[in-house]
C-alpha cells in the first residue's frame, strides 16, 4: 500500500517532472515529505506567486508542463496571478495546491479557501481529488489536459487527509476523456481554400502568435513564408517564431507595433494568422483592422475563430500538423511589388524622442547588438517590455518570454529562474523596469540559493513608465500615483543577494557596461539610469487603427 | 434571439459551477437552466435556454464545447422537440370565484394539488405557450405564489446514436 502523498510523486515522476517550484505549509507537508525521496528536484521559491511563474518560465523555453506546488489557503491564492497569466498565455501548468481534510472542506476551516472555484474562470480544467484511488489517474489527466490541443494551466486541489490515506498503485489507463478531444488535423476542404487564396493573393501576409511556439512549427511557418515570399508579421506572444533577422520578419504589430507590421496589416489583401487569438491590443480598432483583407484562421482552439474577428476561412488543427498538410500542397510564388513595397515599410524606423541623458531606447539597441542568438530573454511590463519586443533581434524560438494577455508585473525575475533551471547553461537576460523589478524581488532569494547566473538588465526611470505614458496621452500629461521620487539603492540590494551591479548613466559607458555585466559569471544586474520622458512609439491610441500610428506619418 | 442548448455532461460534482460561471463571465444571458442525471448515471443534462444574437450563440457553444467537462452540445432550436415545464400556482380562489378558477385548470388539463379556504394550488405542465397562457388566465383571479422548473427537451424521433 501506498500512501497518496506518494501516489502523486510517482505520477509527477512518470510524467518525467524535472522539479517542481515549491513552497510549504501545513496541507503539504506529506507530499514535500516525498518529493524530497524522489528524484524530482525541489525548488524552494520564497513567494508563490514566483513559483507559478517559475513554472511557467520552464514550461516556456522547454514546451513541457512546469510545476509548482503550495499550500491551501494563502499558498493558493498566491498562486491567482501565475495562473491566471499562464491561462492568458496559453502556458502549460500543473499547479498542486494543498487543501485541508475532506470533512473539513466547507467548514471554513484554517487555510480553506475554495480552490477550485478561485481558480475556474483561469484556468484549463482543475480538480479537487476526494479519493486516493484516483490519484494516479488524474495525474495523468491533468498532464494531457494542460499539454494537448490548446495547452493551458491546470489545478490539482489535493486534501491532506487524501495524501495521508493509502491505496495500491494501479495501472492507469491511457488517456480517453469523452468531453475532451481536439481536432488536430486540419479539415482538407478548407485546406484547399487556403492553398487557392494563397495562390490569389497580391499581397499576403501571416501574422504568427503564440501558437506556433506552442506547437513547435517554428520551422513550418519558415518554410511557408519562404515558399510563399510572404512577410510574417508577430503578435507580442508569437515574437521569437520568426528571426527578425530574417529578410521576411517584420516583427511586432499592434497597439505598439513597428510601423512595417502594422501597415502591413492594413495594406493586405490575404492575413493569415496562425495560432493568435486577434487580441484587442493587436487588432487595435476590430472594425478597421485589415480593411482590405480576406481573413485565414488557422488555431487548434475553435472558440477563437470568430471570437474577435470576421474571419473568411477558419481551419481548425494542431499548427504543426496542418501547416504540413498546407506545405505537402504548396506551389512557390513571388511577389516582388509586394515586397518592394514592404522593404519600403521597412524602412521606416519606430520612432524616439531621444531625450536629454541616456535613452532607454539606446540601451535596448545597444544590448541587441551584442546579445548571443541562443540567449533566453525575459521581461517585465511596461516600457522596457515593448522596448525589448520591438528592438531585441528574437534568433532563439521560445526565446522571448514575457506576460503578454495579463500583463503581469512581476514575471521577467521568476521567468528567468524558471528558464534558467530548465537550461542552466545558456545566457538568460531578465529585462526589468524599476516598478516590476520591486515586484520579483523575493525570487532574487531563490535565484541566490540556487547560484543562478541570470542577467537584470534594469532600465531605471523612477518612473511606472508605461502608466506615465498613459497619463500623458489620456490625462494631459498630469502625472499621479507613476513617480517614484526615492527608490531603494539597487546595488546595496544585489549586495545583499550576493550579485554584481553595474550603473551606467552615460551613452558612453554603455558599451563597456554590457560588456562586463553579460560577462559576469553569477548574477548581475546592469541598472541603467534613462531618461523617464521617453515613450514608446508607434502606440495606436484607443479606438483608432492600425494605420493611424502616433510618432509615425499616416499617409506614407 | 432565443436558442436552446441541450448539453451532456459529467456528472461530477463541479460542473454546474464550471457551466454556470463560464455564462456570467463571458456575459451570456442564461434565460434558464434545468439539469439532472439521465439514464447513465455517469452523466448529466443540462438544457439552457440562452438569449443572443448569432454570434454570441456561437460562443456559447464553442466554449461550452471547450470544457473538459461538457461531453457533447447540441443547438436544438431548429429541431423538432418535445418540452416541457413545469409550474406551481397559488391562485386566490374564495367561494365566489372557485369554480371559475377550476373550470379554467379543467381547460387547460391542469392539476389541483391542494385547497385551502381562500386560495388553490395548481399544478401545470406543458411548453412555453401553454405555461404563458395558463398564467394569463389565472392572473385576474390573483397569483400569490408562483414556482417554475426551466424547460426540459427532447429531440423527437428514433435516438440517433450519433448524438
Ligand atoms: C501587477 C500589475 N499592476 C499594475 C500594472 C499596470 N502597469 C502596467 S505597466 C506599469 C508600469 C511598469 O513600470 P516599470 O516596471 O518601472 O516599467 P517602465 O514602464 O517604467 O519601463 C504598470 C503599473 C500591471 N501591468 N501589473
Ligand atoms: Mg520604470
Amino acid at each position: 500500500m501506498h500512501t497518496g502523498a506518494e501516489i502523486l510523486v510517482k505520477a509527477l515522476e512518470r510524467e518525467n517532472v524535472e522539479m517542481v517550484f515549491s513552497y510549504p505549509g501545513g496541507a503539504n507537508l506529506e507530499i514535500l515529505d516525498y518529493l524530497k525521496k524522489s528524484s524530482i528536484k525541489t525548488v524552494l521559491v520564497r513567494h508563490e506567486q514566483g513559483a507559478a511563474h517559475e513554472a511557467s518560465g520552464y514550461a516556456r523555453i522547454t514546451g513541457k508542463p512546469g510545476v509548482c506546488l503550495v499550500t491551501s489557503g494563502p499558498g493558493a491564492t498566491n498562486l491567482v496571478t501565475g495562473i491566471a497569466a499562464a491561462s492568458m498565455d496559453s502556458i502549460p501548468l500543473i499547479a498542486i495546491t494543498g487543501q485541508v481534510a475532506t470533512s473539513m472542506v466547507g467548514t471554513d476551516a484554517f487555510q480553506e479557501v475554495d480552490v477550485t472555484g478561485i481558480t475556474d474562470p483561469i484556468t484549463k480544467h482543475n480538480y479537487l481529488i476526494k479519493d486516493v484511488n484516483a490519484v494516479a489517474q488524474t495525474v495523468k489527466e491533468a498532464f494531457y489536459v494542460a499539454s494537448a490541443g490548446r495547452p493551458g494551466p491546470v489545478v490539482l486541489d489535493f486534501p491532506r487527509d487524501v495524501a495521508k490515506a493509502s491505496s495500491k498503485i494501479k495501472e492507469v489507463a491511457s488517456i480517453d476523456l469523452r468531453g475532451y478531444k481536439p481536432n488536430l488535423k486540419g479539415h482538407t476542404g478548407q485546406i484547399k481554400q487556403v492553398i487557392r487564396l494563397l495562390a490569389e493573393a497580391k499581397r499576403p501576409l501571416i501574422l504568427a502568435g503564440g501558437g506556433i511556439l506552442g506547437s513547435e512549427s517554428w520551422d513550418e511557418l519558415r518554410q511557408l513564408a519562404e515558399s510563399q515570399q510572404t512577410p510574417v508579421a508577430n503578435t507580442l506572444m508569437g515574437l521569437s517564431s520568426i528571426s527578425l533577422d530574417h529578410p521576411l520578419a517584420l516583427g511586432l504589430a499592434g497597439v505598439h507595433g513597428l510601423p512595417a507590421a502594422n501597415l502591413a496589416i492594413q495594406r493586405a489583401d490575404l492575413l493569415v494568422g496562425l495560432g493568435t487569438r486577434f487580441s484587442d491590443r493587436l487588432s487595435c480598432d476590430v472594425e478597421g483592422f485589415a480593411p482590405n483583407a480576406k481573413i485565414i484562421h488557422i488555431d487548434v482552439d475553435p472558440a477563437e475563430i470568430g471570437k474577435n474577428l470576421r474571419v473568411d476561412i477558419p481551419l481548425v488543427g494542431d499548427l504543426k500538423i496542418v501547416l504540413n498538410q498546407i506545405l505537402e500542397k504548396l506551389e512557390p510564388v513571388q511577389h516582388q511589388e509586394w515586397l518592394a513595397e514592404i522593404a519600403q515599410l521597412k524602412a521606416v524606423k519606430a520612432p524616439a524622442c531621444r531625450a536629454e541623458g541616456l535613452s532607454p531606447i539606446t540601451v535596448m539597441e545597444s544590448l541587441a547588438k551584442v546579445l548571443p542568438a541562443q540567449a533566453i530573454v525575459t521581461t517585465d511590463v511596461g516600457q522596457h517590455q515593448l522596448w525589448a519586443a520591438q528592438r531585441l533581434s528574437h534568433r532563439r524560438p521560445r526565446g522571448f518570454i514575457s506576460s503578454g494577455g495579463l500583463g503581469a508585473m512581476g514575471y521577467g525575475i521568476p521567468a528567468a529562474i524558471g528558464a534558467q533551471m530548465a537550461c542552466p547553461k545558456d545566457l538568460v537576460v531578465a529585462v526589468t523596469g524599476d516598478g516590476s523589478f520591486q515586484m520579483g524581488l523575493p525570487e532574487l532569494g531563490t535565484a541566490k540559493e540556487q547560484k543562478l547566473p541570470i542577467k537584470i538588465l534594469l532600465l531605471n526611470n523612477s518612473y511606472l513608465g508605461m502608466v506615465k505614458q498613459l497619463q500623458d496621452f489620456y490625462c494631459g500629461q498630469r502625472y499621479a500615483a507613476v513617480q517614484f521620487t526615492d527608490n531603494p539603492d539597487f546595488g546595496c540590494l544585489m549586495k545583499a543577494y550576493g550579485g554584481s551591479h553595474y550603473l551606467v548613466t552615460r551613452e558612453e559607458d554603455l558599451s563597456q557596461a554590457l560588456a562586463d555585466f553579460l560577462a559576469d559569471p553569477g548574477m548581475a544586474v546592469l541598472e541603467a539610469r534613462v531618461a523617464y520622458e521617453e515613450n514608446v512609439l508607434p502606440m495606436v491610441l484607443g479606438g483608432n487603427c492600425l494605420s493611424q500610428m502616433e510618432g509615425i506619418e499616416e499617409n506614407l | 434571439m432565443k436558442h436552446t442548448f441541450a448539453v451532456l455532461v459529467e456528472n461530477s460534482p463541479g460542473v454546474l459551477s464550471k457551466v454556470a460561471g463560464l455564462f456570467s463571465r463571458r456575459g451570456f444571458n442564461i434565460e434558464s437552466l434545468v439539469v439532472s442525471e439521465t439514464e447513465d448515471s455517469s452523466t448529466s443534462r443540462m438544457t439552457i435556454v440562452v438569449e443572443g444574437d448569432n454570434r454570441v450563440l456561437e460562443q456559447v457553444g464553442k466554449q461550452l464545447n471547450k470544457q473538459v467537462d461538457v461531453i457533447k452540445v447540441n443547438d436544438i432550436t431548429n429541431e423538432e422537440t418535445v418540452e416541457r415545464q413545469l409550474c406551481l400556482i397559488r391562485v386566490s380562489a374564495d367561494q365566489s370565484t372557485r369554480q371559475e378558477v377550476l373550470q379554467i385548470t379543467e381547460v387547460f388539463r391542469c392539476r389541483v394539488v391542494d385547497i385551502g379556504r381562500k386560495s388553490l394550488i395548481v399544478e401545470a405542465t406543458g411548453d412555453e405557450a401553454k405555461m404563458q397562457a395558463i398564467i394569463r388566465s389565472l392572473w385576474p383571479f390573483g397569483i400569490m405564489e408562483l414556482v417554475r422548473t426551466g424547460k426540459v427537451a427532447m429531440v423527437r424521433g428514433e435516438r440517433n446514436k450519433g448524438k
